[in-house]
């Protein structure tokens, strides 16, 4: 063979590589990967602009604080999420008591409540002026500030309990998805062996729903990174607060950007990390025996345990600040009652039904294409794709204008110079700029859950179906899709939820003249009016409870076996 | 099998119609008896303003309503942006537009005559329509006649442990510590703001009307707050509780024997790319006229930039003062330099 005819081979060998690249799942996969990163660097874009020096003045004066308060913050967040949702999820997955069937749904009910409002509820109520201090006052004699001790709401620890009551369900969602996807086999095989059910939680059901449990506290991280509005009304410095001051405060978009490139880097390195710790790992399902998971009856003081366990979140997280934004709007319900109110709420519902099931349907696809074609590359580039959901909403929202600015402007300079037609701004200011940034957003969620829930399903599972003779499509259609369901709907439920609540891309991105719910919430709840607004915050609250609870049921009936286990 | 199939085409129904509901309820035009406005002020607030003037001119106004990101949309839509006009408050925020270079000359002849010198910009590429001055609210009681008249007695030790403010991040408070920069200097400034630091009650928290909510209750004696808190809380029928604050305390207009009260605008510029440019200045002609002035006025209780609109009778109640006659436009300079003062002497924690 001659040097020559050896360089063709090779140059053959690697045009069938490149060429094998060439399958719908990858292009679509990467094309999409690009689509959703295109905000985000143009964030990274915007720091690379010239600006005045941000670094020196941060680093001598607030940049510690920003560091150390975010991060006792998100390890406040993370480990009140990761106790209260899988203690909820396990007790209701494995245990029979009092209750049950009820707090399986009501736990997610939380998740519907923006942690802003929560926090402007709590803080009416907690505070110095409000109805417990005074009744404190009252009952013990104090007079001032200085008789008595009494926690400060509107402070770091503030922060950590509002974001953990709303943030939790999260964790619940994802982690009970992952204990009802677990074959019963496992649990029964480590009951065989001797081990009690407190044990085999600890040796068998947590580690094997731990791929899904980290996905739940991540997404609790990043929403607990990129909120704005609690730290701003609870003056808690956090580095996103920092990043919002160097932005409207010193004018310095990419001061702000540099600060945001770098909480990207952050999470990048968190993400990495994990990923390595358990890179040799793999959690499969070995089996396919399901059959409804044998409930435990507790007795006695573990039943009552038990009960307020899950009663406390549904409290605290729901009942009553749901409670008091009833009050409210019986007083301020014509503000809110008004021929908008229902053209709000229908935006709001529609906006959110279109964005979730996008958000799955494009996070089901990237997750498969990935499994498809285990490339590394291909890995790296979808799970930066998720990292919208670590950018402070606002600074995503500059990110998806200047993507969609430079689209529009380039499309209308080469129409012109072209064709002599002016054709405008094509997506800017419209419907389709606000989906495309809750999408962005959100696809964290989506592509997340979907992924942890794949990653469940043995390889042989392919391996069986496609020596059957399906293709790729019909194996994910009939194997991958049925076996996933439940994680399916935990993901449009949490993107819904979201979107839902949404505020700075749909306030930012939105058209002339178009509102929603969050949007009406807003200009009031800007100054601190929250009653005015109380009733569209509770009809926020309402329309993400009804999809909370249908999906919530259909998730139980979606184990694997479900029915199986009814008729045995 | 069958319901993921019966769910994919429930999708596609469910996206076709969500599309075209949404896309047919919007839809903002440009055509010549619409203007296009990106408010930075609430819509409850512009309502009845935008109400009256369709009626009078048959002219639509499309809004946005946004606050951050106002500025960066309009740079990334660059000259195909669709907005004609853009609403804010505060020197500031008009300046950061004017500096990017998004406005345009105007000149109007109605403008010129409505609105005073130092509420415009000379080449009128930003109008002044509302002004609010930055006031203390002292404790009827608690405080003594005298104890407190300027901005700096709220710095000075006797005060120690009696003030509250809002965040000293908020754009009111870095204006104000920018006009104190104007006019004694950045040392000066700096020490004011450390002095105002230690004399705090308690960690800056809540918006202005939180603060008289705080004197009220006893956790301090004064505080800092832009006059119309002030109106819409004697005013608030709705939480009655909030008459009382109002109640406890006098309204202060500091520093009237030197510069005088510190005081900010809201207002309205024409942007750079404005398609319907002579409908957008018609709107900020009508919005200078007595009878939008008096909306302004009544609404939200500011005071008018067009001498001899009546004042509402709770605001002409708080008295006439003495407004610092510094030109707002040197203050908007000093902002970047207040918010680093603000961090040096960490005001917030």
């Amino acid at each position: 063979m001659t040097a020559a005819q050896a360089t063709g081979n090779r140059v053959i060998g690697a045009m069938k590589v490149s060429l094998s690249w060439l399958n719908g799942w990858t292009i679509g996969t990467v094309f999409i990967s690009m689509l959703a990163l295109m905000p985000i660097a143009a964030v990274i874009f915007l720091s690379f602009t010239p600006t005045d020096d941000i670094w020196s003045h941060l680093t001598e004066t607030v940049l510690p604080l920003y560091v150390s308060t975010t991060l006792m913050l998100m390890v406040g967040v993370g480990f009140g999420t990761l106790i209260i949702g899988v203690g909820t999820a396990w007790l209701v997955s494995m245990f029979r008591f009092p209750g049950k069937r009820i707090f399986e749904w009501a736990l997610i009910l939380p998740m519907a409540m923006p942690a802003y409002v929560i926090a402007y509820l709590y803080t009416d109520v907690l505070e110095y002026a409000g109805p417990v201090q005074g009744l404190l006052r009252d009952l013990f004699g104090w007079t001032t500030k200085r008789d008595y001790w009494f926690p400060e709401i509107r402070s770091l620890g503030g922060a950590i309990s509002m974001m953990t009551l709303v943030l939790y369900p999260y964790v619940y969602l994802l982690s009970r998805a992952a204990f009802m996807e677990q074959s019963i086999c496992v649990v029964d095989a480590s009951r065989a062996l001797g081990r009690g059910p407190y044990q085999s939680f600890f040796l068998v059901s947590f580690p094997l729903a731990r791929p899904a449990i980290i996905i739940g506290v991540s997404l609790v991280l990043m929403e607990t990174l990129n909120d704005f509005g609690t730290v701003d009304f609870f003056a808690v410095s956090t580095f996103t607060l920092g990043i919002y001051d160097v932005w409207l405060n010193m004018n310095n978009i990419a001061g702000a950007a540099q600060l945001a490139t770098v909480l990207l880097i952050f999470v990048m390195v968190l993400v990495f990390a994990e990923r390595y710790a358990r890179r040799k790992k793999r959690y499969y399902h070995t089996t396919t025996t399901y059959k409804a998971l044998p409930k435990y009856l507790l007795e006695g003081k573990m039943k009552a345990v038990a009960f307020v366990a899950c009663a406390l979140p549904i409290i605290f997280g729901f009942l009553f600040p749901a409670g008091i934004l009833v009050g409210y709007s019986f007083i301020h319900y014509e503000t809110a009652m008004n021929a908008e109110f229902l053209g709000n709420a229908l935006n709001s519902f529609i906006l959110s039904s279109v964005a979730a099931v996008l958000a799955v349907a494009i996070g089901v696809f990237m997750a498969y294409g990935v499994r498809l074609r285990n490339e590394r590359l291909l890995k790296i580039m979808a799970r930066l794709a998720s990292l919208g959901y670590a950018v402070p909403g606002s600074v995503l929202a500059v990110g998806v204008m200047v993507t969609l600015g430079a689209i529009d402007n380039g499309i209308d300079g080469f129409m012109l110079d072209s064709f002599g037609i002016s054709t405008g701004l094509l997506f800017s200011g419209t419907i389709a700029a606000v989906t495309f940034g809750y999408l962005v957003r959100f696809l964290a969620l989506s592509f997340g859950s979907v992924e942890a829930s794949l990653e469940k399903v043995t390889p042989h599972m392919d391996g069986a179906s496609r020596s059957l003779g399906h293709g790729a499509f019909s194996t994910l259609r009939k194997v991958h899709l049925p076996l996933i369901r439940g994680s399916i709907l935990t993901a449009s439920m949490l993107v819904f939820v979201d979107c839902m609540k949404e505020l700075p891309l749909t306030v930012i991105l939105r058209p002339f003249n178009f509102n929603t719910l969050a949007t009406f919430v807003h200009q009031y709840a800007s100054d601190e009016q929250l009653g005015e607004a109380s009733l569209a915050a509770l009809s926020i609250v309402g329309f993400g409870i009804l999809p909370v609870i249908v999906l919530s049921l259909a998730i139980t009936k979606s184990r694997p076996g479900s029915r199986l286990g009814e008729q045995v | 099998m069958k319901s993921v199939k019966l769910s994919l085409k429930m999708t596609t129904q469910v996206l076709c119609g969500a599309v075209m509901a949404v896309t047919l309820q919007t839809g903002a035009a440009s055509s010549a008896d619409e203007v296009n406005l990106y408010s930075a002020r609430q819509p409850f607030l512009m309502a009845p303003l935008i109400k009256e003037f369709t009626a009078k001119s048959g002219i639509k106004v499309n809004m946005v309503y946004l606050k951050k990101g106002m500025l960066e949309r309009l740079k990334a839509e660059g000259a195909n942006s669709p907005a004609d006009l853009i609403l804010t408050t505060d020197i500031g925020n008009l300046n950061n537009h004017l500096n990017a270079d998004v406005l345009q000359a105007t000149k109007s002849s109605i403008l010129e005559a409505n609105i005073p010198d130092q509420y415009r910009h000379p080449e009128g590429k930003w109008y002044g329509l509302t002004t609010r001055a930055r006031i203390i609210f002292a404790h009827k009681t608690r405080v003594k006649t005298g104890e407190v008249t300027s901005y700096e007695d709220l710095a000075a030790p006797h005060m120690k442990g009696r003030v509250c403010t809002r965040s000293g991040k908020n754009v009111y408070n870095v204006s104000l510590l920018a006009s104190i920069i104007e006019a004694k200097g950045e040392a000066a400034a700096e020490a004011w703001a450390k002095g105002l630091k230690a004399n705090l009650a308690r960690k800056p928290q809540g918006n202005d009307r939180a603060q008289v909510k705080a004197v009220f209750n006893g956790e301090c004696d004064v505080s800092l707050g832009n006059t119309y808190y002030m109106g819409l809380m004697e005013t608030n029928t709705k939480k009655p509780e909030q008459k009382d604050w109002a109640a406890s305390v006098n309204v202060i207009f500091p520093n009237q024997k030197d510069r005088g009260t510190h005081t900010n605008i809201s207002g309205a510029a024409v942007t750079k790319s404005a398609k319907n440019k002579a409908n957008a200045i018609k709107f900020i002609e009508f919005l200078t006229s007595n009878k939008a002035q008096k909306i302004y006025a009544e609404d939200n209780f500011e005071y008018p930039v067009k001498a001899g609109v009546a004042l509402h009778p709770v605001v002409r109640n708080w008295g006439t003062f003495k407004a610092d006659d510094l030109h707002l436009s040197n203050v908007a300079k000093q902002r970047t330099l207040a918010t680093k003062i603000m961090d040096r002497v960490r005001y917030d924690n």
